[in-house]
């Protein structure tokens, strides 16, 4: 066939299809990897993880209700804590501010917790110790620093002792937190520091209301305590049977779904860029099927003189741009593929690759074949068998 | 009369538009050709000849008057039928030879029969035939660069023919070669018009051509001048 006597031509026109294709595949991957990497770390910070948020289900997403009416109580909490399968609790204030020590500033996240926090977050100590009940209770203007804080700020010199002004209230420095790493989208877990709650409420003024109440259940007793909160909590907010409630209590896999989901919307993001690549390619076929067929305006000619008729000649081109595109769709999908493990061995993002996408793929790089290839081998069909003949 | 006549053409005229004037390329052609002969159809260039040619070969169609093929009238033929005609029932061979590139001649030769819908393996024994009955046998896997001029005109002699048309219609078929292979060619002609009963018009205006003919027709201006039997 005509493809196989210029090989090298007919490589070029593959290649846009051969990138494109190749790059939504690998797109599609590494936003999978991540996805399922996202929700992973999430599992994994304890199956038995619960966060216990004011306003309802129904505003969905991570930050649900926060922001609108904050109704979660120290005494919502202690109450969390009695629940049979609850095993810790930690009542949660987060704010944002500056930090300063001697004459370094940084703006880092202040969680407000519990003395239960590190056993809830599975989080070990790199030096010092964690507050414990009593400091808690006393208010005590204690802090312990994310590892990415304590680099910034004290840059390898001890940290342990130090005063180190949150927005400007002088804190004392009694821990420092081992390096966690990324949260997979919501920045470092290490850039963050951590003081009692009851501190923290003197910082941002919320003398009874919590952002939200962490809890972990016993080993296995999860949905055990989910349900036992969500009756204490309707109780104490006087909830009527069947109306809705004005918190919610969320487990890990559901806030990990929904991390999971933005990663998906990235994906399709990346794979739409991807995608304006294929096009391209079809272009590219189409400008080259073009050329061709004012190269081979004589052989029309001939092909007609001795009987081809109009849909002959336009199937014979069609034919050419639908292989062209589906051979570059073929190569790309191994391009794709191999560049996606290529990537996860070296950038250690974890790539999962889905069928789905390989099959879409392939279906895309035949239609943009047939749609890109139509009005070339349209014009081809067209042609008047005389004039072809005379052509030089 | 009528089932002897190959060819029937009843005052055909060809009218081409280019831009705003009109060129009158035939002016009212009239005759009948019967089957089995040879014909020559002369005259200078710009007399009509190729217009009349194309016709017949059904590339064209006649602004008015009718052409009749074996009785049926052509001229009123949608493309698609007229591409069925060209295939089935006439064989072109042109000067310029008109052979695929880089393609063996087997694969020439058997070109029309790739859209007639033949099945490969008789398409092949098909075009063995005919490029033995132009004296290439053994040459049938020779690429076209590979061939000589000569040997490339009996290929697409070998292509007009593997159809099995009724009518063989050659373009100054000896334009493009030597004197020598030219007679050669025209050899071939005679041959094929005496043992497989095809009739053959020539278009051209050479001698050595034209005289293998047993009738000449020749156009000026888009008429017929005059005649010459044998």
């Amino acid at each position: 066939m005509a493809l196989g006597r210029n090989k090298m031509r007919s490589f070029l026109t593959a290649l846009g299809i051969i990138i494109g294709v190749g790059a939504v595949i690998a797109m599609v991957s590494i936003g999978q990897g991540a996805k399922a990497a996202v929700e992973d770390r999430f599992t994994s910070m304890g199956t038995n993880l619960l966060t216990v948020r004011s306003g309802s289900r129904s505003y969905g997403g991570l930050h649900g209700g926060a922001g609108s009416s904050q109704n979660l109580t120290e005494a919502d909490a202690e109450a969390i804590e009695e629940a049979e399968a609850v095993e810790y609790m930690s009542p949660q204030i987060s704010t944002r501010t500056q930090v300063k020590y001697g004459n370094k500033n940084w703006n880092t996240s202040i969680q407000g917790v519990g003395a239960a926090y590190p056993m809830i977050r599975n989080w070990e100590m790199d030096i010092g110790n964690f507050f414990d009940d009593n400091m808690v209770r006393a208010g005590l203007k204690v802090a312990v620093l994310g590892s990415e804080v304590n680099q910034n700020l004290f840059e390898g010199a001890d940290p342990i002792g130090q005063i180190i002004r949150i927005n400007r209230v002088p804190f004392s420095v009694v821990g420092v937190l081992k390096t966690k790493g990324e949260a997979g989208g919501w920045g470092s877990h290490d850039d963050q520091i951590v003081v009692p709650y009851t501190s923290a409420q003197r910082l941002t003024g919320r003398r009874a209301r919590l952002n939200s109440i962490e809890i972990s259940a016993f080993t296995g007793r999860t949905q055990e305590a989910q349900a036992q909160i969500e009756e204490i909590m309707r109780i104490r907010h006087k909830i009527a049977p069947g109306a809705e409630d004005d918190f919610s209590v969320r487990d890990m896999t559901e806030i990990a779904e929904a991390a999971g989901e933005s990663t998906k919307i990235l994906t399709i993001l990346l794979a739409g860029i991807a995608s304006v690549s294929l096009l391209v390619g079809g272009i590219g076929i189409m400008n080259i099927m073009l050329v061709s067929v004012t190269e081979r305006i004589r052989e029309i000619g001939i092909r007609m003189s001795v009987g081809a008729k109009e849909r002959d000649i336009l199937l014979q081109f069609l034919t050419e741009a639908v292989v062209l595109s589906i051979f570059g769709g073929l190569l790309g999908i191994l391009v794709g593929i191999a560049s996606s493990k290529l990537i996860s061995n070296l950038a250690g993002w974890s790539t999962l690759i889905s069928m789905g996408s390989i099959i879409l793929a392939f279906v895309f790089s035949g239609s943009v074949g047939v749609f890109f290839g139509f009005y070339p081998a349209r014009k081809a069909s067209k042609l008047d068998p005389i004039e072809a003949l005379r052509y030089e | 009369m009528d089932n002897n006549n190959l060819i029937q053409i009843e005052n055909v005229k060809r009218v081409y538009k280019v831009g705003e004037t009109e060129v009158h390329a035939l002016r009212g052609i009239s005759c009948n050709i019967k089957k089995g002969g040879i014909v020559a159809i002369m005259g200078p260039s710009g007399s009509g000849k190729s217009t009349l040619m194309n016709i017949i070969g059904c590339l064209d169609k006649p602004s008015s008057g009718k052409y009749l093929l074996e009785g049926e009238e052509v001229s009123t033929f949608d493309k698609n039928k007229l591409a069925l005609v060209r295939n089935k029932r006439i064989g072109f061979v042109f000067q310029s030879f008109n052979l695929l590139a880089r393609t063996t001649a087997l694969e020439n030769t058997e070109l029309p029969l790739v859209y007639s819908d033949v099945p490969r393996k008789k398409a092949k024994d098909m075009a063995i035939k005919a490029l033995a009955l132009v004296g290439l046998e053994g040459r049938e896997l020779h690429k076209t660069n590979q061939l000589s001029g000569g040997e490339m005109q009996r290929v697409a002699i070998a292509r007009a023919l593997v159809n099995n048309p009724s009518l063989l219609l050659a373009d100054e078929p000896t334009g493009n070669l030597d004197t020598k292979t030219g007679i050669e060619i025209m050899d071939i002609f005679k041959k094929l018009n005496r043992e497989q009963n095809i009739t053959i018009i020539l278009v051209t205006h050479a001698q050595e051509v034209a005289v293998i003919s047993n009738r000449r027709i020749f156009i000026r201006d888009g008429l017929i001048e005059r005649e010459e039997r044998e």
